[in-house]
């Protein structure tokens, strides 16, 4: 079998992420696609601590450690301040969480894909505010337990559709990826590199700490969640073209995906048979789009 | 060369002559016309930079940080609600050590909804960690940008030039500009040791701990102390290549002055001709105009005022709950050096027009006054 993804690790061991960290698989993927001419413009989440502390770093390529809401556009000032000093052809990769992307930070993010900024934007994505200690986020699923959804007022909201969001943008290019699919991940990756104008790759990363899963079944989880449409893999080009990347057959059911973990731990089994019908209809809307 | 113009635009010439790489910036009245100027400027190509036209000041000041961290000159104007929106991203500016240049136009903080002069909302960023200079004049203005390039880029702070809205901003002034490569000669192209760079890569920023954090403050501290040098420094530099002269306080016939009146903004340009008329009065009345609050220049000061008898500070801004800011801060700077007693004045809040008038009945309130006040409402109807 022919391995695609790249041999060379950029990512250094000695990172501070928790066991079984789907974001910090991410990053490493991440890396080993974009490669040494990158730099990292990353806000408050959980990766302004898993890089490591001052004066240590993980990743092997220049960061800027930034304010929660401003992934985007310092990214979006590096890019610039690069090509006037004549050194525009380095990526410049906003690296952030849910809560970063989702929430706080969508001002900024919004207003750099509507300039069609030269940039990629890449959101790890583990449902809640994990860094702050699992707090909802936009992303949080229905269902879900956090520290701020308790058990007995857990969220019921749909989770935010951050990608249709930035497809409607017309960005040139906009992704969802899994930590569970890596070559999958690596293709949107090496196609985002290779595009010029704003990217945005929306990668599913399970967090055993926020969702009460046994770190070992990081991988099991991300796919599961493409296996049982919860999480569906797709590109978008130019906003409108869809493109299905992983067809799944016949779909699980989404218990098989949720009772590995202790954030859905209390919910009836009326109450997952409806979460099961809105990821029924929520797959059947999206898979319109990609006739 | 001698043009006339807005002091507004006096600050788009001074970013186009400090030959400003990236600018970001979001319009706000009365700044509006800073950053029009400069889109202009650039898209015709007489600046080789990038304009990022964001979609706050918020965003504005984050891609100031941005560039600048990856080896640019960068450049923002802003004024009030759009500087207060920035106020998380200033610390961010100054702390990440950024040389960075902002134009900031004074205007009142709304509710009531204000544009028009007030310094509230530049002092209440006082303790950011970025360098403030209050300019009078359109030439002020566009000579202060040049000289804080040269000394922000020096010390690796920022440095936000405020100056009066309407006032100063939107009155036409005969403004002297120099040739380009006169500046050129005056402030060298950016190219700081630390950046964001592929062949070093380094992390800038990352979570620190309290083995660290402490020492990143001192140095900032020092990093001021030295700047008190270096604004001198740049300022003589400055005075050889134009003519101009520009120091953290301007003193006008403050050396017998029996009364010095202490001024910043376009409140200092009124002052110095209401202290001519009540000269020809006979009254030995002076003033400081204060340029610098971020350093304090405090043995200028105090040297300024060591032979008057009494001082009387006019804020165009108030911290409610105490008084003046300027007031404060001069008291902080007199406390165990001298115990001239100082008079605490509030005039010309939200755009009121302090005129000469006004000025010369605060004198004379004052040198007929015999106790002190934290406090004196100049004209409020009450």
């Amino acid at each position: 079998m022919k391995l695609t993804i790249p041999y060379e690790e950029i990512m250094q061991p000695g990172h501070l992420a928790c066991q079984g960290c789907g974001g910090s698989l991410a990053m490493r993927y991440a890396l080993k696609v974009y490669g040494k001419n990158t730099m990292l413009s990353i806000p408050a989440c959980c990766w302004a601590v898993i890089d490591g502390p001052f004066p240590y770093t993980a990743c092997g390529v220049p960061i800027f450690h930034t304010a929660f809401e401003t992934a985007a556009v310092v990214a979006s000032g590096i890019k610039a301040g690069l090509r006037v000093t004549g050194k525009g052809s380095s990526n410049v990769i906003a690296w952030a969480g849910d809560g970063g992307t989702f929430d706080i930070g969508l001002q900024a993010i919004s207003g750099a894909a509507e300039r069609n900024d030269d940039i990629t934007y890449i959101v790890y994505d583990n449902e809640a505010y994990m860094n702050t200690g699992i707090q909802r986020s936009s992303a949080t699923p229905p269902g879900a337990w956090t520290t701020t959804t308790p058990v007995k007022h857990y969220k019921t909201g749909p989770k935010k559709n951050i990608v249709e969001i930035l497809a409607a943008h017309r960005i040139p290019y906009a992704a969802t990826a899994s930590v569970g699919y890596p070559e999958d991940m690596i293709k949107k990756l090496e196609k985002a590199r290779d595009t010029r104008g704003f990217r945005f790759i929306h990668v599913f990363a399970p967090c055993p700490t926020g969702w009460k899963s046994d770190p070992k079944y990081t991988i099991k989880l991300a796919k599961l969640a493409v296996q049982s449409n919860i999480f569906p893999l797709y590109e978008i080009e130019n906003g409108i073209d869809y493109k299905q990347t992983k067809k799944i057959k016949t779909p699980k059911p989404i218990n098989e995906y949720m009772n590995l973990q202790g954030r859905f731990k209390h919910l009836s089994e009326e109450e997952i048979g409806n979460i099961q019908k809105d990821t029924d209809k929520n797959y059947s809307i999206l898979s319109k789009r990609f006739e | 060369m001698k043009k006339t113009m807005m002091g507004n635009f006096a600050a788009s010439w001074g970013a186009q002559l400090s030959r400003a790489q990236v600018i970001a910036a979001y319009p706000i009245t009365p700044q509006t016309l800073i950053v029009e100027k400069l889109s202009e400027i650039v898209a015709d190509g007489k600046l080789d930079a990038e304009f990022i036209k964001v979609e706050s000041e918020h965003s504005a000041m984050s891609a100031c940080i941005g560039a600048s961290a990856a080896g640019a000159r960068a450049y923002t104007a802003t004024s009030a609600q759009g500087l207060a929106l920035m106020h998380e991203m200033l610390h961010w500016a100054a702390l990440a050590r950024l040389p960075i240049v902002m134009t900031n136009v004074n205007r009142a903080m709304a509710p009531g909804w204000s544009i028009w002069a007030d310094q509230n909302d530049s002092l209440a960023q006082r303790d950011t960690g970025w360098m403030q200079i209050y300019s009078s004049s359109a030439q002020d203005i566009l000579d202060s940008t040049m000289i804080a390039y040269k000394v922000s880029e020096k010390v690796l702070l920022p440095t936000m030039i405020s100056f009066d809205a309407f006032f100063l901003s939107h009155t036409v002034e005969v403004v002297d500009m120099p040739e380009q490569k006169l500046i050129d000669e005056f402030l060298p192209p950016y190219n700081p040791e630390y950046k964001l760079d592929i062949q070093d890569p380094r992390s800038f920023g990352a979570l620190t701990d309290q083995n660290h954090y402490y020492e990143f403050r001192y140095k900032m501290q020092n990093a001021m102390d030295d700047a008190l040098i270096e604004f001198k420094k740049a300022g003589a530099e400055y005075e050889k290549l134009t003519g101009r002269k520009y120091d953290f306080i301007h003193p006008y016939r403050c050396d017998d002055a029996d009364l010095i009146m202490v001024t910043s903004g376009t409140i200092s340009e009124t002052t110095n001709v209401a202290v001519d008329r009540l000269r020809e009065q006979g009254k030995k009345v002076g003033n400081l105009k204060i340029r610098m609050i971020r350093p304090y220049p405090k043995q200028d000061v105090i040297e300024a005022l060591k032979n008057c008898g009494k001082i009387a500070v006019i804020d165009r801004n108030i911290s409610c709950g105490y008084h003046g800011i300027f007031s404060q801060e001069l008291k902080a700077a007199l406390y165990g050096e001298l115990e001239t007693p100082v008079w605490g004045l509030i005039a010309g809040l939200g755009g009121r027009d302090v005129q000469v008038e006004n000025i010369m009945k605060m004198a004379d309130d004052t040198l007929k006054s015999d106790t002190p006040k934290d406090i004196i409402w100049e004209g409020v109807k009450r």
